[in-house]
């Protein structure tokens, strides 16, 4: 950006619009009527107030759960202590699978699969964050990239036997009766939910050292296996 | 549970009287037997883990003289006024009625390697197939000049939990006001990296309510500490002026104490304290010398089991261990003890044996809400357990994070007993 600061301030500023133009993330237009999918407990824009969920002006580069008059879940508050930020890649991974992200989020959202209706959608919000004029600057400057996991790891059948080994490293910390102070319960989770959600620590795309470094691993059968072991433990 | 752990504790005391009697051999039946001698976060979690993983294909035989094992991981958020003594206590009444441990209050005082039997203080002689042996640590005569375990009430050491401890937080209640605590920390390598440093803020904390123109002084032989910016970091911002931390450029390492007197010597000076904790140079605890695994002050392991370098039957788990990258912590005797479960049943009744995966957390407080961490992960490689990734908690983290970093250390501590005890 260096080279930009010699020009002149108007040349300059249309060289910033080309630079939105180039690496516009998607069409708020488009967007816009994504977002109808969101209306029903979402408000944004002027005036916007917290309905069945928060409001979301200024959601990019907030942390989780940091809007003061809030009711968050307990998940999403631990996300946010955890250090877990909005940012064009976690909320496209967060609209794509919400459970990925934060387990055991209110929000009854299926997710947005299509990458394109999801870059739209956050096109659009990005507008009622910081100042649009600061594209390139801030944080959305790449486009999203589709953070679902490929099928065929959803699908490894884990070995029940290889996770009750590998759990007890887990046990160290979380509890196998599924206390939950301080530390979230691992227990009786469906193994998809399990299985995102360990792959989203080994992407480093959910915050937490400890996890980050427990699952970064862990290969794609261990993570299996240690889903089919905590999903049955009584 | 109180009325269990009442149950469990007679039956404790029965399993002890009838011990002097050969009965306890007779109730093998022919299983393979497993002796586990000390019942800390290595001990007890090897004998709970293949106990309750054998389901009762393997005898195990839990040594330990304490009916209540107070943890030394916490001991500093008691002197911090963050915990009751109870809080930290814990008994094996589980490990006996739930998974069949044969948990035996004694000493252990002589292993025989060639007869494959451990002896014990009230007269017994036990044989072993496989011995694990998790004795924790033992302080090296002579370390600092003047002290010896004679003076440990004069000036507590508080680094084996309970009474110890209680000791110290009694000698820090009662210090005049203005008066001054004295450190002696110890050399690498020792257990609980962190521990003296948390220690500190512990205490800090505690004088700065009750006794806010106290002073701490710190003699340290090392030139730097773990967790060092992070502590320092929170003794500049939570108890300005408080700490002077004395290290190895500055003559900490140049200690005597006269415990009669209540002085410091350090690099030459002398100083009239009111407390004075001595952490002294460790070494793994005697037993383990007496086992004849040991070499110099720790007992070589081999990473992929935890089996000693000296006797593929005899395994050394914890602080006791010379290993390798690990620290010497609950949290490493813990992932220590199941690896070495999982080889010892492999070995002792054919079920799979699963390659060595070992990791590692220290949590510390600073102040209240005010937590941090350090942790890593290791792998066994022909040499030693070798470090494969860390982190730690960066200085200048806001409130939230150490909060929750604080609530996540409670969190662990719930795990890493019921772990061991439940």
């Amino acid at each position: 950006m260096c080279f930009l600061r010699g020009l002149p301030a108007a040349l300059a500023a249309i060289f910033v619009a080309g630079a939105v133009a180039a690496d516009q993330i998607g069409d708020r237009d488009a967007g816009e009527k994504v977002f109808s999918k969101c209306k029903g407990c979402h408000e944004v824009g002027q005036g916007a107030r917290d309905r069945i969920g928060p409001h979301l002006n200024g959601i990019f580069g907030r942390a989780a759960a940091a809007h003061a008059d809030y009711a968050y879940s307990k998940s999403m508050t631990r996300a946010g202590q955890d250090g877990l930020v909005w940012t064009i890649e976690t909320l496209d991974a967060y609209i794509e699978n919400p459970r990925a992200l934060v387990s055991k989020t209110r929000m009854s959202f299926r997710g947005v699969k299509d990458p394109k209706d999801r870059a739209d959608v956050l096109a659009y919000l990005r507008g009622f964050s910081d100042n649009p004029s600061d594209v390139p600057e801030a944080e959305p400057t790449a486009r999203a990239t589709d953070h679902d996991l490929d099928p065929a790891i959803l699908a490894l059948k884990g070995d029940a036997e290889y996770g009750e080994y590998l759990s007890s490293e887990c046990l160290t910390c979380h509890q196998s009766d599924g206390s939950a102070d301080g530390i979230p319960s691992i227990t009786r989770w469906p193994t998809d939910d399990f299985v995102v959600a360990m792959h989203a620590y080994k992407r480093k795309l959910r915050p937490h050292p400890v996890m980050q470094m427990m699952a970064e691993r862990l290969s794609d059968e261990e993570i299996a296996a240690l889903a089919a072991y905590f999903k049955d433990l009584e | 549970m109180t009325l269990n752990r009442r149950v469990f504790l007679g039956t404790g005391a029965a399993t002890v009287a009838s011990l002097s009697a050969p009965a306890v051999l007779a109730d093998g039946h022919g299983r393979p037997r497993v002796i586990v001698i000390g019942g800390g976060a290595g001990g007890a979690t090897a004998a709970r883990y293949i106990a309750k993983d054998s389901k009762g294909a393997i005898d195990v035989v839990l040594i330990e003289p304490s009916r209540t094992y107070f943890t030394c991981f916490f001991s500093n958020l008691y002197l911090g006024g963050f915990k009751e003594m109870d809080d930290l206590g814990h008994n094996y009444g589980t490990l006996a009625a739930k998974y069949g441990v044969n948990v035996v209050h004694d000493w252990a005082i002589d292993v025989d390697r060639d007869a494959k039997t451990v002896s014990l203080a009230g007269g017994a002689t036990l044989p072993y197939d496989k011995l694990i042996l998790s004795p924790g640590i033992d302080f090296v005569d002579g370390a600092v000049e003047g002290w010896s375990l004679a003076s440990q009430n004069a000036m507590p050491h508080a680094y084996k939990g309970g009474s110890q401890t209680e000791l110290l937080k009694a000698q820090v209640a009662a210090m005049p006001e203005g008066g001054t605590f004295a450190m002696v920390a110890p050399p690498n390598p020792y257990r609980c990296p962190p521990g003296p440093y948390e220690r500190v803020s512990m205490i800090a904390h505690t004088l700065r309510a009750t006794n806010p123109t106290a002073k701490i002084i710190v003699a340290d032989p090392k030139p730097k500490f773990s967790k060092m910016a992070l502590f320092q970091e929170g003794w500049a911002n939570h108890y300005q002026g408080m700490v002077d931390w004395i290290g190895e450029d500055f003559g900490g390492g140049e200690v005597s104490v006269d415990p009669a007197a209540m002085t410091v010597t350090i690099d030459g000076e002398a100083t009239q304290v009111d407390v004075c904790n001595v952490i002294p140079a460790m070494k793994a605890a005697r037993i383990a010398e007496l086992a004849g695994v040991t070499d110099g002050n720790w007992a070589p392991v081999n990473a992929a089991d935890m089996s000693t370098k000296a006797d593929a039957d005899v395994y050394v788990l914890g602080d006791a261990s010379q290993q390798g990258d690990m620290p010497k912590s609950g949290f490493s005797a813990n992932s220590q003890a199941k690896v070495c479960a999982n080889a010892v049943r492999g070995a002792l009744t054919g079920t799979k044996i699963f390659p060595a995966r070992f990791s590692n957390t220290c949590w510390s407080l600073i102040d209240a809400d005010n937590g941090v961490k350090v942790g890593a992960t290791y792998e066994a490689t022909d040499e030693k357990i070798a470090k494969v990734d860390g982190f730690i908690s960066a200085t200048g983290e806001n409130a939230a994070v150490r909060k929750a970093t604080y609530e996540e250390s409670e969190g662990w501590y719930a795990g890493i007993t019921a772990d061991m005890f439940s």
